[in-house]
């Protein structure tokens, strides 16, 4: 034990804003104080630990999901597309593996996103930032960025002195290395999204023929360049500045929520590692600043809780690592609630309650849309009638005294198959109908036919032979029945007449 | 204005040395790059009023670089859909309607030409969709005054009824109450008749005999009418100018005469055609 605690020479962005505004202040009149303030820079130093190998997890899980998902085959048959998650938007498809969604049934995108927000808020109540610090985007790409950053110009004193150092042809070289690997990954990243609206192998085929349509070629170059932009230069500026969620979260937060904490009780007084530190009069914090050379966002946890921090932790697998050196207990940072920190001060035995009144309905509303879904899933039909009566005219005369009414009739065949359906109607007694462009005679039933996964428009008319009509207007019923399998879609209408 | 930059005790930040009621500003800093960003979209304006129409100027308006205008893309894209309709144009030029009406293609492009062209010159007295108004018949029914096949409605699209044109549909039925041609007894006599053609009411022999005399000439023996003078048929359910004993009085006695232009000169051949083929595919085409 007692080996030697390395001190960074790491002070918070705060901290470093403050001193120049500090010094500016000496020097310039009231008026012309600075509104604006220059960026500090942040060179997280790497980090070992168990939060940093759950962060390698998720950034290898989440990475692997996003680029290789499109390339997932799922044989449909030969009527529709191989690829198991695609979002066709010439075809107005959506494909996940089993399920096929249609436009009209974008309901179900909604309760994903409804469910998202329900789960991020939970997730938040529980565990504070655990978005932000494992699973955002924005973190896992600014991660992978960091590492790519690390292979090529060194951990952070090296890349402190680079930056400092004069432009050299060893500098240069570097830099122009670290940005090529950065646009090559953003360029990846932008691809693969792409091939979420495409078949991936036919856009690949095309991207080394070099046939891209230009739209595609756009989205590309777009998200390549905002890929780049985001976790190459602006890092923990978006996440501080730009997004919405850092300002709002605190809504779901209460006093059981875990949250990166500094347990100030047990650091302080703090003080710098001695050879033979008495630890009944100082504090356990070293004051190495090991948790402020890690940060991404440059703060120093023991400040309090910040804005700035997304609850990544590599703070607390910094100060472990600091704590197991100097030989005392792991976890002076670590995930802690406040009501935990109060019951400490008040000497009161020591809990964690996860069934809390917002975690509860959270939860429970998760659920409940979670079963709507489920749901609606299960009972979803692949046939579907849908009846548009005419409005102009309204009905029709003929001469032997019957009345004519005109429908659109659009039936959704939503099988990868064609079909053909018997479309009878039932309210008017002695109802003929004849649909447009067929030959066949008018009678109780007509066949119409649908080509596989497409919806076929048919013009209908409707008969109600004289005197069969009991009021101005009649409710009818269009019942669609599939001759082969009986399957049944039924669609309410009416049925309109003379003034009585 | 404080001389001196002040500190607010609370939160340890610079304030701006505003005060308003006692209560002080405090000095947030704005990142630079956030200012840059500002700058950006300036110079990003700047370039689109360069680039596009942007200024009013003495002899119209500054027409930018790049002389993009609304104006022009709409013609073009009139014009694109012109040359796109050109290939359905010039083979309805020449075909029939009859033959349009078997092709596929051709009759889709016509049903949708007509549709447009009749909103714009025929639904004003036909109503949207054909439906009619008194005096001015349905075209989604299965009756016909001047005769439902495609043939004999090009031609009264083509020339009208009543409209002064050489090959107007025309046919006038004579006022029986003008110089007492017949009684109001005889009228009424042969409005009853006429009822009980479609099965209402109860003809008299004098009706019928009316009817014989006077009507039959043009509405045939059976009165199921005659295409060729307008004619209507008057056993059937369909009434131009109303239902009733008051209405066919009246028409007896003093009749209206629907008029339609003659649409030869109005609208251009391929046109006439694709209304032709529109009606006929309302719902009584024969």
């Amino acid at each position: 034990m007692n080996e030697a605690v390395n001190v960074e020479n790491a002070v918070s962005v705060r901290a470093q804003a403050e001193a120049r505004e500090g010094k500016d202040a000496v020097k310039i009149p009231a008026d012309d104080m600075p509104f604006y303030a220059d960026r500090v820079r942040v060179y997280p130093r790497k980090v070992e630990g168990g939060f940093r190998k759950l962060k390698w997890a998720a950034l290898f899980v989440l990475l692997a999901i996003y680029y290789g998902t499109p390339w997932i085959r799922w044989d449909r048959g030969p009527n529709a597309p191989d690829q198991a998650v695609l979002v066709d938007l010439d075809g107005r498809r959506f494909y996940f593996f089993w399920i096929e969604i249609w436009p009209q049934e974008i309901y179900y995108a909604v309760g994903l996103l409804v469910l998202a927000a329900f789960g991020i808020f939970l997730a938040t109540a529980l565990a504070g930032r655990v978005w932000c610090g494992y699973a955002c985007p924005q973190t896992v790409w600014t991660d992978l960025y960091m590492w790519v950053e690390r292979l090529i110009e060194g951990d952070r004193n090296r890349r402190i002195m680079l930056d400092r150092a004069p432009l050299t042809v060893a500098k240069a070289v570097k830099k122009v290395v670290k940005h090529t690997a950065w646009i090559v990954i953003a360029a990846l990243t932008g691809g693969a999204w792409v091939i979420y609206f495409q078949d991936a192998p036919t856009l690949a085929r095309d991207l080394v023929a070099g046939q891209l349509s230009l739209t595609t070629a756009f989205f590309i170059g777009l998200l390549t360049f905002t890929t780049y932009l985001l976790a190459g230069w602006a890092r923990e500026q978006v996440c501080t500045f730009m997004c919405p969620w850092p300002r709002f979260q605190a809504a779901m937060f209460d006093t059981d929520t875990l949250i990166v904490t500094y347990k100030g009780w047990r650091g302080e007084p703090r003080a710098k590692m001695t050879p033979k530190p008495d630890w009944s009069s100082r504090g356990d914090c070293v004051d190495c600043n090991a948790c402020v050379a890690v940060c991404p966002t440059g703060i120093d946890i023991r400040d309090g809780q910040q804005l700035e921090c997304i609850s990544c932790a590599l703070c607390i697998d910094a100060c472990n690592a600091v704590m197991a050196k100097v030989g005392r207990p792991a976890n002076l940072i670590g995930y802690d609630t406040e009501r935990r920190a109060q019951a400490r001060a008040a000497g009161e035995p020591l809990g964690y309650r996860i069934l809390r009144p917002r975690t509860v309905l959270y939860a429970l509303l998760m659920v409940a849309v979670g079963t709507v879904m489920l749901v609606m899933l299960a009972t979803r039909t692949d046939l579907e009638i849908n009846a548009l009566h005419d409005r102009n005219p309204l009905f029709v005369w003929l001469s032997d005294g019957g009345i004519r009414n005109g429908y659109t009739i659009k039936v959704l065949n939503k099988r990868a198959t064609p079909r053909v359906f018997n479309l009878t109607v039932s309210g008017v007694p002695g109802a003929t109908m004849r649909v447009v462009g067929q030959t066949a005679e008018a009678g109780a039933a007509v066949a119409l036919a649908a080509k596989p996964d497409r919806v076929a428009e048919y013009k209908v008319y409707l008969k109600a032979p004289a005197g069969s009509l009991k009021a101005e207007r009649t409710d009818i019923r269009f019942l669609l029945t599939d001759s082969k399998t009986g399957a049944v879609a039924s669609r309410a209408s009416f049925f309109h007449g003379p003034e009585r | 204005m404080p001389t001196k930059v002040e500190k607010d005790v609370v939160t340890g930040t610079h304030t701006t040395g505003h005060e308003w009621d006692g209560i002080k500003e405090l000095n947030t800093p704005l990142p630079k790059w956030w200012l840059y960003v500002l700058w950006a979209t300036v110079v990003w304006s700047a370039v689109y009023f360069v680039l596009y129409p942007s200024v009013p100027w003495f002899t119209g308006y500054f027409k930018g670089v790049l002389g993009y205008s609304q104006r022009v893309t709409l013609e073009n894209a009139l014009k694109d859909a012109r040359a796109a309709q050109a290939k359905y144009r010039t083979k309805i030029k020449t075909a029939t309607p009859a033959a349009i009406l078997k092709d596929d293609e051709l009759r889709s492009f016509a049903i949708a030409g007509g549709r447009s062209a009749f909103a714009d010159n025929c639904a004003p007295c036909h109503g949207p969709g054909g439906g009619g108004r008194p005096g001015a018949p349905v075209l989604a029914d299965d009756d016909w005054l001047w005769g439902g096949t495609i043939e004999q409605i090009y031609q009264t699209v083509r020339y009208g009824v009543r409209s002064g044109h050489d090959e107007a549909r025309a046919g006038d039925m004579p006022a029986f109450a003008n110089d007492d041609t017949l009684k109001p007894d005889q009228i009424s006599a042969v409005a009853d008749y006429v009822l009980a053609l479609s099965g209402k009411g109860t003809a008299t022999e004098a009706g019928r005999k009316i009817f014989a005399d006077n009507c039959a000439a043009c509405h045939g023996a059976n009165a199921k009418g005659n295409s060729g003078v307008g004619a209507p048929n008057l056993t059937d359910a369909i009434w131009l100018y109303g239902r009733g004993k008051k209405a066919i009085v009246s028409q007896v006695s003093m009749p209206k005469h629907g008029v339609m232009p003659s649409w030869t000169g109005r609208l251009d051949a391929e046109t006439i055609k694709m209304l032709a083929v529109y009606v006929h595919t309302l719902g009584g085409g024969k």
